[in-house]
């Protein structure tokens, strides 16, 4: 487990060597942001209504909506930190790419075009749509917000290492700098671009990430005679005495019975994290019809599952080629392994080339969350519950487009304090607060009869309330010392302070079920009259698409 | 799962629509296939995530004299049975879902219910 966040930090004062060179990847970084902005500026032409701002107009295709739904999932995690993941831990970080992918069967199955056929912008309008509105709405918000912020937290935390390892920058000031860079391009693009200008850079920033990672693939497979058994070899000889521990599972999570719940905990925070992310459910609100929406996901589903094919091969790759000390001594540490394979694979050029890749990656997935956290304060918070409906579309975007402004500069402010941490790791928080905090209540909604309004709260209340009990006294925030350095592992890095109280790192195997037994608890013990009308509703209409939002005609 | 009492005097639309043979026939249809499916790949990867958590000899076997676990072939396995069921259920929704849902949706919509 430790090696997962081994990098933390430790490395950065004795580090000043640079990799690549800054000249040429300022340059592609620079050509990129220029052209994503003409993009963002030519879609927010037609940005009139709510409709526009929050959905896109609901005119994407399915292939176009799929494409920018891989772009929105590939996130930093998904090619910096499960890359670090296979090339540190080998067999055990693969568990991600397979987690992260099984996930979508559930939104396919049971989610996507339910959730289509019922809602308007956001995943409370699912929610609250049989139950009564405001509490749930707020509730709804709020774990749209907590999960937000955790996934922005691990695109900002990837954001600092990659600069660090790019522009040599090591210095904590340095990179925070960058960060607040980051925060303030993605402020402008969700600003000026709304869905729109949002969706066409994910689907931009999902062909480049998918074509520099198929370009990768092949060049690491071609140095082996196309064998996977050879580089797996490779991958065993280069990390020497115990290197068979490489492809055996257990490299990580196999230590204790402890460690193994946290593999078991993990798991099961991945598979059902996906189906309860708020920006994955609102990019289902930017298509047409649920047909449309099941289309998209069949797209997400192979673009997606063959990019974590990919990354299989890299992290091997980065195994063999750059070795795991190299990485994890990196600035930017394990996080780094991706970079630092392109460099050895093809010098400084496809460095740069594919660090801007992952740079276009953060800032479009950042740019999604950001959207969607400030559809769901506007829409759910400022509309529903404070002005209760009595407010224009005008009105609701123009709070929108503050809260853009305010969840930006938080999240400069957090991933200031998340450097140095697996950016996948911390992604699976934000999976385990989806999962536990808004998957109980989607699925009770939409499938028992009897749910009620204190069933939701209780759910969801009870899900996010002990997620974050758990993570703060988890080794994630504090006590969590590295055994041979003697450094803090963990988000404060004063190692005199420790209230760590459980070893659970992911809070998914507790928080989870919890969150379920919650729903039927409080359902059993509110005296809430059933609405048999509303779920009848609810229920015809999930089901055959009747009265359903359409497309905005431009 | 239990039934509701309080049945109001004056049944919506949305009730009548769901008394329906025609609705009760696509919700068991709907249900008769995703609730299984759903058992299905959850079970399978239960099942792989507890043989990697917790069966290491047996996942670290190498087939034949390569490098390649079984451990491995069973992750990648999760791969396949992921794009198999996508696929099956794309073609099952397309074929046998859709058709009698939008039947019904345009009779709903046409107030013919």
């Amino acid at each position: 487990m430790s090696a997962l966040t081994l990098a933390a930090g430790l490395h950065a004062a004795a580090e000043t060597e640079k990799i690549g060179n800054p000249a040429v990847n300022i340059a592609i970084f620079g050509a990129f942001v220029a052209v994503t902005l003409v993009i963002v500026l030519r879609a927010s032409r037609q940005n009139k209504s709510a409709e526009d701002y929050y959905a896109g107009g609901r005119s994407f295709t399915g292939a176009q909506n799929g494409t920018a739904i891989a772009g929105d999932y590939l996130s930093a995690a998904s090619f910096l930190g499960i890359c670090g993941a296979i090339a540190v831990n080998g067999y055990d970080g693969f568990l991600y790419s397979i987690g992260f992918l099984v996930a979508w069967l559930v939104a396919l199955l049971l989610v996507a075009e339910l959730l289509r056929n019922t809602g308007r912008f956001t995943m409370a309008d699912v929610l609250s749509f049989r139950l009564k509105e405001r509490p749930v709405r707020m509730a709804a918000a709020l774990a749209t917000l907590l999960v937000v912020f955790f996934y922005l937290l691990a695109q900002m935390a990837g954001a600092g290492g990659l600069v660090a390892l790019l522009l040599g920058i090591s210095s904590t000031a340095g990179q925070s700098v960058v960060i607040a860079v980051v925060g303030a391009l993605m402020i402008l693009y969700v600003l000026v671009g709304g869905m729109k200008g949002t969706t066409w850079v994910q689907i931009v920033k999902a062909v480049l990430l998918i074509i520099g990672a198929a370009v990768m693939t092949a060049w690491v497979l071609a140095k082996f005679g196309f064998n996977i058994s050879d580089l797996f070899q490779a991958a065993i000889d280069r990390a020497g005495e115990g290197g068979e521990a490489l492809i055996e599972p257990g490299k990580a999570y196999g230590a204790t019975s402890l460690s193994k719940l946290n593999f078991l905990s993990l798991a099961l925070a991945l598979v059902l994290g996906t189906a309860g992310l708020p920006h994955v459910l609102m990019r289902f609100y930017t298509v047409p019809d649920a047909k449309a929406a099941r289309r998209s996901v069949v797209w997400a589903i192979w673009l997606i599952g063959i990019f974590y094919l990919f990354t299989l091969v890299l992290g091997y790759g980065a195994a063999a080629l750059v070795g795991a000390d190299t990485i994890k001594a990196a600035p930017g540490g394990v996080n780094s392994a991706a970079p630092l394979l392109a460099y050895e694979l093809g010098g400084e050029v496809l460095l740069g080339l594919i660090s801007a890749v992952a740079f276009a990656t953060i800032l479009a997935v950042v740019a999604g969350l950001t959207i969607t956290a400030a559809a769901s304060f506007a829409h759910d918070i400022y509309a529903s519950v404070i002005k209760k409906g009595q407010v224009s579309g005008d009105g609701e975007v123009r709070v929108a487009r503050i809260t853009v402004v305010v969840i930006g500069v938080l999240a400069i402010v957090g991933g200031i304090f998340a450097q140095g941490q697996n950016v996948a790791f911390l992604v699976a928080l934000a999976f385990a607060v989806a999962a536990s905090a808004n998957l109980p209540t989607i699925i009770y909604s939409l499938f028992w009869k009897r749910f009620n309004t204190s069933g939701a709260l209780w759910s969801m209340y009870g899900g996010m309330i002990s997620c974050i009990v758990l993570i703060t006294f988890s080794p994630v925030v504090s006590g969590k010392v590295d055994p041979v350095t003697g450094e803090s592992l963990s988000m404060i890095k004063d190692t005199g302070i420790d209230f760590h109280l459980i070893s659970l790192e992911n809070p998914g195997l507790i928080t989870i079920p919890l969150a379920f037994v919650l729903g039927v608890v409080g359902t059993y013990l509110s005296k809430e009259k059933p609405h048999p009308e509303k779920f009848a509703e609810m229920e015809v209409r999930s089901l055959t698409g009747a009265g359903a939002e359409k497309a905005t005609e431009h | 799962m239990s039934d509701d009492t309080a049945v109001p005097v004056q049944e919506t639309e949305y009730q009548r629509v769901q008394r329906s043979p025609e609705f009760q026939e696509l919700r068991r249809r709907f249900r008769n296939f995703v609730f299984p499916m759903t058992a299905l790949f959850l079970v399978w990867y239960l099942v792989y995530v507890l043989l990697a958590d917790y069966a290491h000899d047996f996942m670290s076997i190498r087939v034949g004299d390569s490098t390649i676990t079984v451990g491995l072939l069973l992750g990648l396995g999760q791969f396949v049975s992921t794009f198999v069921i996508t696929m099956v259920y794309a073609r099952w929704a397309n074929k046998k879902f859709d058709p009698p849902a939008d039947a019904l949706r345009r009779e709903i919509e046409d107030g013919a219910l």
